[in-house]
């Protein structure tokens, strides 16, 4: 597994689209110098910029940066935080961490079911509303924990967590 | 943040000792100019509870006041008791409120200081508060963590400057090795020891790593560091960088930190802008350039060879050891890997010296340890105590015990490779040696307190869950043995266990503890064992009897595997 940084710039390989958000890409991946190092720092980009990863955009960054499509693949198969599908409108992330599981997590992750039928990692046939699971988000002062599109919320009790996701299956 | 009136012409690179006091000194001067100090903390467990809107009505209402000279409001860091969140500090009067709305900041702002507001007031005189010993934790939150200029008032940067201009590598590697201090990420490793091995490899080219991927679920005094006290720990990796040779380092934040990620860049810029980063540090020949990499949620990358791994831009699979990561590590150069905590030590300890760090602790652990007290526990929040206090202090006079009707039962210290210790031993001095011998580690420092509504078992297999879908799934130990005891774990809290499946859950333990590539495998058993040693009740009631004591893999006194509908 050791590679030594690569000393030469390859040359650029095209964006899959004339979508702006391809320049943010390329300017993390500059910024890395192309180097097999940057592909996490990139497939985060990538997610931050488009939402998910689809094959064309692991095709691009593994092109870009010279690295094996079965290593890219590997890669954001591997860490927890890559999606490779898209995620619905809204995003609730419960937290699973052990002081949030002690204060009752599972039961929120029950009521979310109960509401909206699905399991962590699913999103409604709607598409209104994703569910996922965090491994700790590093609030267990206030646990239990839950990320509402990006807005981190403690003391979640199964009544409120079902209230926000009926709001959002209702808009 | 802050609009309010600077004084003269700034000082901007740091060149020599007088630079800095230069900086400390109009620093002070401009703080010396308010009344009254106003901090509410921006951590992420107060913003999730609105301390933004806090901050912005308290900046409002000073302004409608005309007070801005002599009401200075700030972003701040943690006051440490994040359940009664969000909190805000006024300085100098030493005044804590919590549980602060939006709607409070008139009769804040208005409220003389001798006469604290009664509803929000908060008693600084509380065990809680009292009974911690700050040390990584010392400036409590007061200062603005944005603000170069603010650490630099303080003493920051002081132990740098010492450490590069009157103290060979040498030196600074004997000065943390004379103190004692140890491995704040877990496994406790003697730092000195570390920071000697990679200063003596040959290689020109050396790394220097923090790991701040923190995984361990239920700790969270890494992120509260980073959020907080930015520029100490940048501090303490420069000055490792400069007692082992190192001239690149990373700093390696899981992603599920975004606030301590954005504080660290740009903290990284100012830091530039001074000229206490980047290219000849104060004035010397050493150059130091960090760069911040971001983790993906993979518990296995904070095992050090996975953290490198990933950083490679590869999946974090550990690699055996020797080689070292000391000997030979990113991309097989010489690499120091050390935890946010053991980093945000070093400025004191070569500011204070060894002696004064090695004067606080047990014989064996020096100094002092944050801990993320949290679970079953009135006071739940990050704390600081000196290693060899004890675990009844901790939880019942620094956390106020258990709630009200509940019984304690046991803490869990030590993350997943940790362990639960019961009432009985709650008497014993935490330190690195007592914790292991009790069936538990360290770790990095998360504290979950149980009480009688946890299922010791529950837990277990909580854990054990984690560590299986963690699994890197390079070595069949872990990969292959964790889902086993899982399963087996889970037929105990179904009911539906024999004696048999208990004496094969003992043997997996012990295979996976002793064969499994990392960490990760060897201690993935430790829940199991540690609740088997002191809860071996509760393993036989489910097997046994088909019941669980404490009521939650079915209500207390029905068969688990017939529970009559309690809906």
């Amino acid at each position: 597994m050791i590679s030594p940084p690569q000393t030469k710039l390859p040359s650029l390989v095209p964006a899959p689209s004339a979508d702006k958000r391809w320049h943010l890409v390329s300017a993390t991946m500059r910024r890395h110098g192309y180097k097999p190092g940057a592909l996490i720092e990139t497939l985060h980009t990538v997610q931050n910029a488009f939402g998910y990863l689809d094959e064309p955009s692991l095709i691009h960054v593994a092109r870009s940066l010279r690295v094996s499509l079965s290593k890219a693949y590997g890669v954001a198969t591997f860490y927890n935080i890559f999606r490779l599908k898209p995620q619905g409108l809204h995003t609730c992330v419960a937290c699973l961490g052990t002081a949030c599981y002690i204060k009752g997590a599972p039961k929120l992750l029950a009521a979310v079911e109960l509401c909206a039928h699905i399991r962590p990692t699913e999103t409604t046939p709607d598409n209104k509303v994703s569910l996922e699971i965090a491994r700790c988000l590093g609030a267990c002062g206030i646990a239990p924990v839950a990320v509402f599109d990006g807005q981190v919320v403690g003391n979640v009790t199964p009544v409120e967590i079902e209230k926000r996701i009926r709001q959002w299956l209702e808009r | 943040m802050n609009n309010q009136l600077q004084p003269g012409p700034k000082v901007e690179a740091v060149l020599s000792a007088e630079d800095l006091q230069m900086i400390a000194d109009q620093e002070i001067t401009h703080q010396a100019q308010f009344k009254r100090r106003i901090f509410v903390c921006m951590g992420t467990a107060c913003q999730s509870s609105q301390s933004g809107d806090v901050l912005k009505s308290l900046s409002t209402t000073v302004k409608e006041r005309g007070l801005e000279q002599e009401c200075l409001i700030s972003p701040g860091g943690c006051q440490g008791n994040c359940a009664q969140a969000p909190l805000v500090s006024i300085q100098p009067q030493d005044l804590l409120y919590r549980g602060v709305k939006a709607g409070d900041a008139a009769a804040i702002i208005d409220s003389p200081s001798d006469k604290p507001i009664k509803g929000l007031h908060c008693d600084t005189q509380a065990p809680f508060f009292t009974q911690q010993k700050r040390m990584v934790t010392e400036y409590r939150g007061l200062l603005n963590p944005e603000r170069i200029e603010e650490y630099i008032a303080v003493g920051g940067y002081k132990a740098l400057l010492d450490a590069l201009t009157t103290k060979a590598p040498e030196q600074v590697v004997q000065e943390v090795t004379r103190s004692g201090l140890r491995g704040r990420g877990g496994a406790g490793y003697p730092t000195g020891l570390k920071w000697g091995i990679v200063a003596k490899a040959t290689d020109t080219q050396k790394y220097v790593i923090c790991n701040a991927d923190e995984g361990d679920p239920g700790a969270f005094m890494n992120r509260s560091v980073l959020e907080d006290y930015p520029f100490r720990v940048l501090e303490g990796m420069t000055i490792a960088a400069y007692a082992i040779g190192a001239n690149k380092g990373y700093m390696y934040v899981r992603a599920e930190y975004p606030l301590a990620v954005q504080r660290i860049e740009t903290a990284l810029r100012a830091a530039h802008r001074h000229n206490l980063l980047g290219s000849n540090i104060f004035n010397t020949s050493f150059s130091f350039h960090i760069e911040v990499r971001l983790g993906g949620g993979a518990f296995v990358c904070g095992e050090e060879t996975a953290l490198i791994s990933s950083i490679e831009g590869g999946r974090g699979l550990p690699t055996p050891r020797p080689p070292y990561p000391a000997q030979s590590g990113l991309w097989g150069h010489p690499t120091l890997i050390n935890n946010v905590e053991t980093h945000a030590n070093i400025p004191a300890i070569i500011r204070h010296g060894a002696d004064w760090f090695a004067s606080i602790g047990t014989e064996k652990s020096k100094g002092t340890k944050t801990f993320a007290l949290s679970g079953r526990v009135k006071n739940t929040g990050l704390i600081e105590v000196a290693l060899g206090t004890t675990l009844r202090k901790i939880i019942f006079d620094i956390g106020g015990g258990v709630a009200e009707g509940h019984r304690f039962k046991a803490v869990q210290t030590g993350g997943p490779a940790g362990g639960c210790v019961p009432e009985a031993h709650l008497d014993m001095p935490i330190d690195y040696e007592t914790l292991q011998s009790l069936g538990s580690f360290m770790g990095s420092g998360g504290m979950i307190v149980m009480d009688d509504s946890s299922c010791m078992v529950d837990v277990a297999k909580f854990f054990m869950q984690f560590c299986a879908s963690e699994s890197c799934g390079k070595c069949i130990p872990c990969r292959v043995g964790t889902v086993h005891m899982h399963d087996i774990l889970n037929k105990i809290t179904q009911g539906e266990a024999t004696q048999a499946d208990l004496a094969q859950l003992e043997e997996l333990c012990d295979m996976v503890k002793y064969t499994s590539l990392c960490g990760l495998g060897m201690g993935a058993p430790n829940p199991v064992l540690s609740t088997l040693r002191y809860f071996k009740d509760e393993y036989l009631a489910h097997i046994n009897d088909h019941t669980c004591p404490a009521g939650v893999c079915a209500p207390k006194g029905q068969d688990i595997r017939r529970p009559t509908c309690a809906l």
